[in-house]
Order: structure tokens, then sequence, then C-alpha cells
């Protein structure tokens, strides 16, 4: 990548490295004198965060995978094996299934954070993509590793999802057999989600590095959505944003943390500490919190749509919630990214927000009565909002006006702010 | 501000989103009392006397239909015991070893590193000698049940007579706590059944307590240390945040 002139460095080993492999460079151009919108607020530390996530995870999960035992016979005893008898297993288990969440968390956050400020928009679309593709790849391992402990809700969580795939005309049946390697889940299941849950957040990994690149070719979106104008819009990554990103990491640790000491199962479900019994249906299976929107969209389709039944709509609906983050670049085609400049994308975005929360809340209870109506509403303003308003909005909404580059921006907050303290 | 408003939001999104804050008010089981436990809150600690007393309920009373399959002799250490004490309760259950060099099983008395002596040999037999009914196993029983020790000491202490409407097969129980309030289990504890050699009550209801203290042990042996840790992890993690806020104030001072 870093080909072309070159500065020496002083340390003869490093030079001697850089002159053959480039590498010393390309962290140099990449990440320290990079050049970064100066105006960054907190949001921008969670790309970072979920960097970091990602690699607490696949150590976590590779030294958990030293103790596991990919059986039925034996994995709930397993993991609380690894719990009891490993040396700081304990330690090992809640930091990754805790970090699952928190992971989720800071994405979600990175997500919000694209959606509020344009980041999607030209010319961005393709490193957002490759975030939704991360994102999928995120929701496929999770779920993959809630099987693992072979619980209660291991077993019947995964039971429900690959059903979702019988809904398929014609080939479903067949296809959920063959995805389960049987009839029923049993230790063909288990034993192949132990190998993808192992595999695939390397995929993520090189999907991150692909997403990384993308952004090093475009340049960082920044609050305000406009431009990088001259070098003095921009600010290097370090050590400006390397110890920025730093202190944010290591709040959001400090919060992770209280979970995982103080109350390392409060995110979880009792019933997974029950172990798989195919005969008993637990009285409500639920899903991972960070699934729960999804899921509530995936039943809030109780009727027919002309021919489609209601299960397969339900499917439909849930994947395609995630295709509408897909293709929202070209849903909206507004050339203003910055939601501050666009009040009234600002307030259906929020409402979005409101939407989403409102379905992971109902996606926590029984799908009837008035928590089935909350879905439904929410679905419809879901989609509605990605299909009706974005285009609507793109093609009508008037613009407040924008500054003219990034550091007169900065310099007026400065006088403002200089003002309102005296 | 924008940390402020993020921690708010952050707190918020996990509470509302929570599956146990959502459960815990659509599980039906709305008679959980609340009472105080040692190992309550970020400092809390297992009680060493309130332990030992419900290892002596376990073994009296639950060991008669549970197991505790994921506890062996030796963790009675965490309860105070010394080594010779530990190999004196274990010695007083016989287990089945082998096969020996001529290929056949025996038995021996049990050593520290058995886990407890399971009271059926398997499930079958379990539901053989109790009406069919399996009586769990009661390693992680209180991180299964929503209310974990409150849920333990209410379906102990929750035994009453059956509601208008509510009627029952023989065999079975009326529990104001018990998730479907219908069980098989016939109330357990007796007042004065279990003699205390410390002078605590012989009650029902501190019986109960120290059972569930006992089990809530089983369930998170770790719990003490991993508390301790947690404490240690989140100062360091302030503390450094701290030095990094500043290091970014002076770092930024120049620009904004």
């Amino acid at each position: 990548m870093a080909s072309g002139p070159r500065t020496p460095f002083e340390n003869p080993v490093v030079e001697w490295i850089d002159q053959r492999l480039p590498i010393f460079t390309m962290v140099q151009k990449e990440y320290g004198v990079f050049p970064t919108p100066k105006n960054f607020n907190y949001f921008w530390n969670f790309g970072a965060i979920a960097m970091v996530m990602l690699t607490i995870m696949i150590v976590t999960g590779i030294t958990l995978a030293m103790h596991y035992t990919a059986h039925t016979m034996h994995a709930f005893n397993t993991v609380e094996r690894i719990m009891r008898d490993v040396n700081y297993g304990w330690l090992l288990r809640y930091v990754h299934m805790n970090g699952a969440s928190f992971f989720f968390i800071a994405v979600y956050i990175h997500i919000f954070r694209g959606m509020y400020y344009g980041s999607y928009k030209k010319p961005r679309e393709l490193l957002w993509i490759l975030g939704v593709i991360i994102f999928l790849l995120m929701m496929a391992t999770a779920f993959m590793g809630y099987v693992l402990p072979w619980g209660q809700m291991s077993f019947w969580g995964a039971q429900v999802i690959t059903n979702f795939f019988s809904a398929i005309p014609l080939v479903g049946e067949d296809l959920v057999v063959w995805l389960r390697g049987g009839f029923a889940i049993d230790n063909p299941a288990l034993t192949r989600f132990f190998a993808l849950h192992y595999l695939m957040p390397f995929l993520i990994a090189a999907v991150v590095f692909l997403h990384i690149w993308a952004l090093h070719v475009t340049g960082s979106n920044n609050p305000l959505g406009i431009d990088v104008k001259s070098e003095k819009d921009t600010l290097p990554f370090n050590p400006y944003y390397t110890v920025k990103d730093t202190f944010g990491l290591v709040v959001f640790l400090a919060i992770y943390s209280l979970f995982v000491f103080f109350a390392p199962n409060m995110l979880g479900h009792p019933d997974n500490y029950i172990p798989a019994n195919p005969l008993v249906t637990p009285a409500h299976i639920v899903p991972e919190w960070y699934f729960l929107p999804y899921y509530a969209i995936l039943r809030a389709i109780t009727f027919d749509i002309f021919i489609i039944e209601a299960k397969l709509g339900g499917v439909i609906a849930m994947f395609g919630s995630i295709a509408m983050l897909l293709i929202m670049p070209w849903l909206d085609s507004h050339p203003v990214r910055s939601a501050r400049f666009r009040p009234l994308y600002k307030f259906a975005l929020l409402l979005f927000v409101a939407a989403f929360a409102a379905l992971g809340v109902a996606g926590a209870k029984p799908a009837e009565g008035l928590w089935l109506a909350v879905s439904q509403l929410a679905t419809a303003y879901y989609f509605a909002f990605f299909i009706v308003i974005l285009p609507w909005l793109s093609k009508n909404e008037k613009a407040l006006a924008l500054p003219n580059s990034i550091h007169e921006a900065v310099l007026a907050d400065k006088h403002a702010s200089a003002k309102g303290a005296k | 501000m924008y940390i402020r408003r993020f921690l708010l939001s952050v707190t918020v999104a996990l509470i509302g989103l929570s599956p146990l804050s959502a459960l815990a008010s659509s599980s039906g089981a709305e008679h959980i009392p609340d009472l105080k436990w040692s190992f309550d809150g970020p400092f809390g600690t297992y009680d060493r006397a309130s332990l030992q007393r419900g290892l002596q309920v376990y073994r009296q009373v639950c060991s008669a239909c549970h197991a505790l399959e994921h506890r062996s002799y030796r963790n009675l250490a965490d309860l105070g015991y010394s080594e010779a004490q530990i190999k004196t309760i274990a010695a007083e259950y016989t287990v089945t070893d082998g096969p020996n060099d001529d290929g056949e099983m025996f038995d021996r008395p049990a050593r520290p590193s058995d886990v407890f002596k399971a009271p059926f040999a398997n499930e079958k037999q379990a539901r053989a000698s109790n009406n069919g009914a399996y009586p769990p196993d009661l390693s992680l029983i209180t991180k299964a049940r929503i209310g974990g020790a409150n849920y333990v000491y209410g379906v102990l202490t929750g035994y009453a007579d059956a509601p208008e409407g509510v009627t029952l097969q023989p065999g079975q129980y009326y529990n104001k706590t018990m998730n479907g309030h219908i069980l098989a289990m016939a109330p357990p504890l007796v007042e004065g059944a279990i003699a205390y050699e410390d002078g605590s009550p012989t009650t029902v209801d501190q019986y109960a307590r120290d059972v569930a203290h006992f089990l809530t042990w089983a369930a998170e042996p770790e719990m003490e240390q991993r508390k301790r840790m947690g404490v240690k992890v989140f100062l360091f993690l302030a503390v450094f945040a701290g030095i990094m806020y500043a290091t970014k104030r002076q770092i930024w001072s120049d620009q904004h």
C-alpha cells in the first residue's frame, strides 16, 4: 500500500525493516499524520471502541475454546467447569459473554452516528455497505455463540432461528434439515455452530480491514457533514485523536467492567443456566437483547400479504429491515449530510430511534395484545422511514445554511462559547 | 456534555432493552420476597456461619432428592472447613468407583475430590422415586431462576392452601412463589427438624435463609473474588480515565 517516496527512520532496525517492507511508513501515514477533521465529537470514538471489543472477543474466545467441548453431552458442563475450575475462567467467560453485549452497544451507537451525520452518503457508500456486512456477520456470530453453552435458551433459540428458513417456499423444509445436520437441533448443529463461531470473527476482522481501508481513501466524515477543504480543517490523527479515542475507550471499558464484575448475568436470561432439554419448551423463547428489535419485526407480521404467508412475511420483513440499511445511501439522495442542517430529517431519525427502542421492548414481550400493536406500528414506521420518508425528504427538505468550512465553524463556536463564558 | 448524555442514554437503553426487566413483569411469579442478604451489593460477601448451616440443611434435607453435581467436597474449604474436616465429611458418603484391575466396580468412601454424591443413579430412577417428577440439580438454581436466592427462599417458605378454583392432584402442592404455583415437592422444611449447633433459631424461616445462602454460593463460588477484583478494576479505569482526560485537555489546549 504505502509505496512511493519514503522518509528514512532514525532507528537503524526500523529503517532496515521499512526499506524492505514499509510497514512503519504505512502506520505513520495512516495513523500518525493522517489528516482528520478537527471537529469530531465523542460519537466518533465508537469505531475505535468497536475495534477494541472485537479484539477482546477474539482473545477471550480463543482462550475459552481451549477449555470448551462442543458436544451435547459435555457442552453445558464444560462451561460450568470453566466457570468453577479453570483459573480465572469465570473472568474469561463473563468478559466474553458481556463483551458481546458491549460490542453491540458500541456498534449500534456507531451506526446511529453514521445515520445522524450522513456518513453513508457519497463518497462513502461502499464504506457504509462494508459496515452493514460487518453488522450482519456479527449477528450470525453472536447467535451461534449463544448456542454453545447449550442451555435452554441456546437450544430453543437455535430451534426457532433455524426454523426461519422453513418459511422459504419449496426448498424450506429440506434446507432446514441441511442447515441443522438433522431433523432437529442436536450434536451436528452444535459442532458446526462451534466451527463457524470460531471462523466468523476472522471474517469480521477481514471486513473491518476493508472498512478501514475504504475509510482511509475517502477520509472521515464529521459532525458538520461538509468536506474537508484545506489543511486548516484537519489535525494529525496522532496525538489529537489517539488521546481522545483512548479517553473514550477507557470510559466505555469502565462501564463494561461494572457489568462484568457486578452484574454479569443482568443482560442474559436465567433459563440459559438450565441444561438444554428438547422435551421442555421455555415459557417465552427470547433472543439476546441486541436481537429483540428484529425479533419484534419478525413477529409483527401476523397476517398474510397476498400470496405470502405470515411466517414467510415475517422472515422477509426481518431480513428486509437490514437490507434497508444496505440501500440507505440511495434512498436518501439529499445533498446535505449532517442532520444538524436538516431539521426534518433529524426529527424523522430520532423518531426512528424511538421506534427501534420500542421494538426492542416489544420483542421481549409475548406477541399479543398491546405489545403486538406496538410492534406493528413501530415496524410500519421502520419501513416507512426508509421507503417513504427518506426519498420524500431528499426532494423536499430545505436544508439550513451550511458553514463555509470546518475551520470557520470551529472558530465561530469558540467565539460563541467565549462570549457565553463572559 | 456529550459524555454525560451518552452515559445516560446507554443506561436508559440498557434498562429499557434488558430482557430481565421485561421478564420480571411478565413471568407470573409475583410473590418473590425481597430479603436482605450479606452478599448483596458491590462489596457483599458470604456469611460463613450461614453457609455452614445451609450445608447442614442441604445434607440433611435437600440432598435426599436433589443433586449438586457442580460442587466437590473439596470446595467446602470456601465455607471455612479444614482439610481434615472435609475428609471426614466426604468419608460419610459411599461412592462407586472402578473398574479395578479385575474389571469389577467397587464401593469406597468418598474423597474430597469427588463431586457431591447424587441421590439417584439417573433421571429415570429419580422420577420413579418422586411420582414422576424430576428434582432438579441445585448447583445453578439461584442463577437459573428470576429472583435468585429470594426465589429459593420464597419457594421454601411459600407453601399455602390452594386458592379457590385451583384443584390439586394427589401429590401436588400449592406454592405462592413457584413458577406456575403447583409443584410435586412436599414442604421440605419443618420447624425444629434440624438441630443447629451455633444456637441460631431452628425455624423454617432460618433454614430457608441458610440454604438459599448456601445455594447462592454453590451457583456463584467466585462471587467474592469477582467483586474484589471488580472494585480494583473499576478504580483503575476511573483513575486512568481521569489521567487520559487531563492529557487530552493538555494536548488539545492549542486547538479549542
